[in-house]
């Protein structure tokens, strides 16, 4: 063998070696951002559910010609939650804007660092218009960063199967049910009756889990946590008023005793399994149609919610620190969460404006559900905030609902648990969760 | 090749003028002797550093301190971590749930996947594709198979409760019932898995001399003697290898009983198949993001496997050996 050959080796093998060393140092390097030709920005937007920006997306785009727009869905909040938490602490993977639902934006208020403060972006001119409390939610306490811009709001109202109102002999107008279930002890009566008819198989509700989040947020300023972020769900009156509510609901056959959010809760909106859902904006669109299925479209109907009024749920969009293009991530945030972003996700996803302008505006007020029996969505949901008062969550409120409160409730409804055993667990389980 | 570079340069009576060069290369040749071998297995080691040594050590160091991954606040506190952990009902649940799952899937697994192998190895039509199929369950993904079977088993709507249905037995609370959902995930991970333990034990079969077999029949032994007499005690190496590997995967299952809850982490509303990875994740990943705690809990489970898998090894060896005699 040649010297020259046996060089030529040698080089090889440390070419190789600082290859391997290169190579896998090249894995890290993410190849996402700093894209494309004449200077176009990428900004990637990570929502969960579905927030409706299908439209929204390709408008700003238009306006903005040097921005392109990556809409990642991340399937359900509790599947996009943890791994937010994981970005956030990495330092990259979070998008440009990151959807944060209202049970766990506490948490991330008080972990404000992760996020850009859009105060100093020129948010400030935004305040009036949102509701003072959609606003106040995203502020940290000393009222000098804001980490997130307000997107819907969760105005409430019952859902119904005209169809099976009227196999059951009750009224099936949307006005005179509305009438009919002014309180939550008239709904349940009502219920009662629709059981009693003995002509339909379908249940009254889905679960007796529905009924708390609703009732609770009509009835108390606080949930499982007080204003200190101190726990009391085992000592708030009207939590355990709701669960018990709930739980005599599916004692008394009421209830199709459909583990929210399953499989099983999916099939039954095809099978026609209930006959009433209190529905947040939110999930008209985008999860009773959706759910339902063609088949079941004019159908469903809805009237007002009992105990007048009320939101649950409803999210905000805010900028992660580790964005690249915080400026650019600001328009973007700023045009969806604009009269003509919440317009539009409304339209896409029933998702309710909390914008102001946006709820005064015909095309919100006067709007019309097709799927829904041409309910005048605009002007029910639209009413239910109207008196609305903010309710305290916590930072927490999500994870002990979620995965904590509901599991056992439902346990308890399935009769797997007593009540009084479930209540026992769920709340010595929470109490440890927020210790 | 080696000797021919150690030997040359005694062989060649440089030139004066060329003697530093020769010099040169004759270092050169030392090193290349002495350092080459060292960096051509350097891409292994450098990987297995990167990705496999430094988390294993990083996650004992992690394991030392209060970290949360959301507020970012990392207090070291020692072992308290551990302490904490060994009186956590949850995490003994979790283990409970993840060995019961364990046991209930991996032994008719590896049984069915010797009879399995046992019939492939004989001479039949289409063998070919029979051996291919029993692999298809396999290389689907882990998901689209939780999905699918989340339904099968479903509560209300599911195929089995309905199949049940029409023969009058009452339908079986597939996620409250803890035994009822141990069984229904050790169905999935078996219909996963078995082929694929099968094609392994066929592969060591087929490497046994058929003249074993072919004396054992003169001698008159029964089909059924030359499997546990011939067959299972040449094997043995390889289902020492699936043992092992079935209890590594085992201890670690997640995906299945995650989708077989409908994705909630919770395992059930009372945890009843939450698995130990399942409660890794729950610590590490949500909530407070407890990073410290989990990290404690990988390392215990690490030392579970491990601890069983040499249990596993003991205790097939010695069956499989009495078997011999």
């Amino acid at each position: 063998m040649s010297v020259i050959r046996r060089r030529l080796r040698t080089v090889a093998v440390a070419a190789l070696a600082t290859g391997v060393a290169l190579g896998s140092a090249a894995c890290s390097k993410s190849d996402d951002d700093e894209g494309g030709e004449g200077g176009q920005i990428k900004l990637v937007i990570q929502t969960f559910q579905n927030f409706g920006y299908d439209q929204a997306i390709k408008d700003f785009e238009a306006a903005h010609p040097n921005i392109k727009v990556e809409h990642q869905k991340m399937g359900e909040l509790r599947d996009f939650q943890p791994k937010l938490v994981q970005w956030l602490a990495a330092g990259s993977g979070a998008g440009d804007v990151v959807g944060l639902e209202e049970g766990v934006l506490l948490q991330y208020v008080q972990n404000h660092d992760k996020f850009v403060n859009l105060l100093d972006l020129g948010a400030g001119e935004l305040k009036s218009n949102f509701p003072e409390w959609k606003w106040n939610n995203a502020l940290t306490p000393d009222g000098k960063k804001l980490i997130a811009l307000g997107t819907d709001v969760g105005g409430l109202a019952m859902c119904y199967r005209k169809d099976l109102f009227e196999q059951a002999g009750l009224p099936t107008d949307r006005e005179e049910v509305s009438n009919r279930i002014k309180t939550w002890e008239d709904y349940i009566e009502l219920g009662r009756q629709f059981k009693a008819s003995g002509k339909v198989k379908a249940a009254w509700l889905d679960s007796g889990t529905s009924l708390m989040q609703p009732y609770v947020m009509q009835n108390s300023e606080v949930f499982f946590f007080d204003k200190d972020n101190k726990f009391i769900g085992d000592t708030n009156p009207v939590v355990r008023k709701a669960w018990d509510m709930g739980l005599q609901m599916a004692a008394e056959g009421l209830t199709a005793k459909a583990q929210r959010w399953s499989a099983d809760w999916d099939a039954a909106f095809k099978n026609s399994a209930f006959a009433t859902i209190p529905c947040p904006a939110w999930m008209t669109e985008g999860v009773i149609a959706q759910r339902s299925g063609p088949a079941n479209a004019g159908k469903w109907d809805i009237a007002t919610i009992p105990g007048g009024g009320g939101n649950w749920g409803g999210s905000y969009l805010a900028i992660p620190a580790q964005s690249k293009h915080p400026k650019e991530a600001y328009e973007l945030a700023k045009f969806l969460t604009s009269k003509e972003g919440h317009l539009a996700a409304f339209k896409e996803a029933g998702a309710m404006p909390s914008s102001i302008p946006g709820l005064e505006d015909p095309e919100f007020k006067n709007k019309t559900s097709d799927y829904f029996s041409g309910a005048p969505t605009g002007k029910i949901f639209g009413d239910s905030v109207k008196n609305m008062k903010p309710v305290f969550l916590g930072a927490k409120h999500q994870q002990v609902w979620e995965t904590i409160v509901e599991p056992q409730m439902q346990a308890a409804e399935r009769g797997q648990l007593s009540s009084e055993e479930a209540w026992k667990k769920a709340m010595d389980e929470a109490k440890k969760a927020t210790s | 090749m080696t000797s021919a570079v150690g030997t040359r340069p005694r062989h060649a009576a440089p030139p004066p003028t060329r003697a530093a060069r020769r010099q040169r290369s004759y270092r050169l040749g030392r090193w290349d002797l002495k350092y080459s071998p060292y960096l051509y297995v350097a891409p292994f080691f450098i990987l297995f550093g990167v990705f496999g040594l430094f988390p294993v050590l990083y996650t004992v160091y992690v394991s030392l301190f209060d970290y949360e991954l959301l507020s970012g606040t990392k207090e070291f506190v020692g072992l308290e971590n551990y302490r904490v952990l060994l009186q956590d009902s949850q995490f003994w649940n979790a283990a409970y749930n993840t060995v019961g799952i364990f046991v209930l899937s991996t032994v008719p697994q590896l049984i069915a996947a010797l009879i399995l192998a046992n019939l492939l190895n004989r001479q039949m039509r289409a063998r070919t594709l029979l051996r291919m199929g029993v692999v298809i369950p396999n290389i689907t993904s882990v998901a689209a198979v939780g999905i699918i079977f989340a339904l099968i088993f479903a509560d209300r709507y599911g195929l089995v409760n309905w199949l049940l249905g029409t023969v009058g037995i009452d339908p079986i609370a597939w996620r409250d019932n803890r035994y009822a959902s141990w069984f229904a995930i050790a169905v999935m991970v078996d219909w996963r898995w078995t082929g694929y333990n099968a094609l392994i034990y066929l592969g060591a079969m087929q490497a046994i001399p058929k003249d074993l077999y072919e004396s054992a029949s003169l001698d008159g032994a029964s089909a059924w003697r030359q499997f546990w007499q011939i067959t299972v005690p040449l094997i043995r190496p390889t289902i020492l290898f699936t043992v092992i590997i079935s209890t590594i995967g085992g201890f670690q299952i997640f995906t299945e009983p995650l989708m077989y809850g409908f994705g909630l982490i919770r395992g059930g509303a009372d945890h009843e198949f939450q698995t130990l990875a399942m409660y890794i994740y729950e610590q590490t990943f949500t909530g407070n993001a407890e990073y410290g705690y989990g990290s404690a809990m990988s390392w215990l489970l690490f030392m579970m496997i491990i601890s069983f898998a040499l249990i596993n090894f003991a205790l097939v060896r010695r069956s499989v050996r009495g078997e011999q005699k």
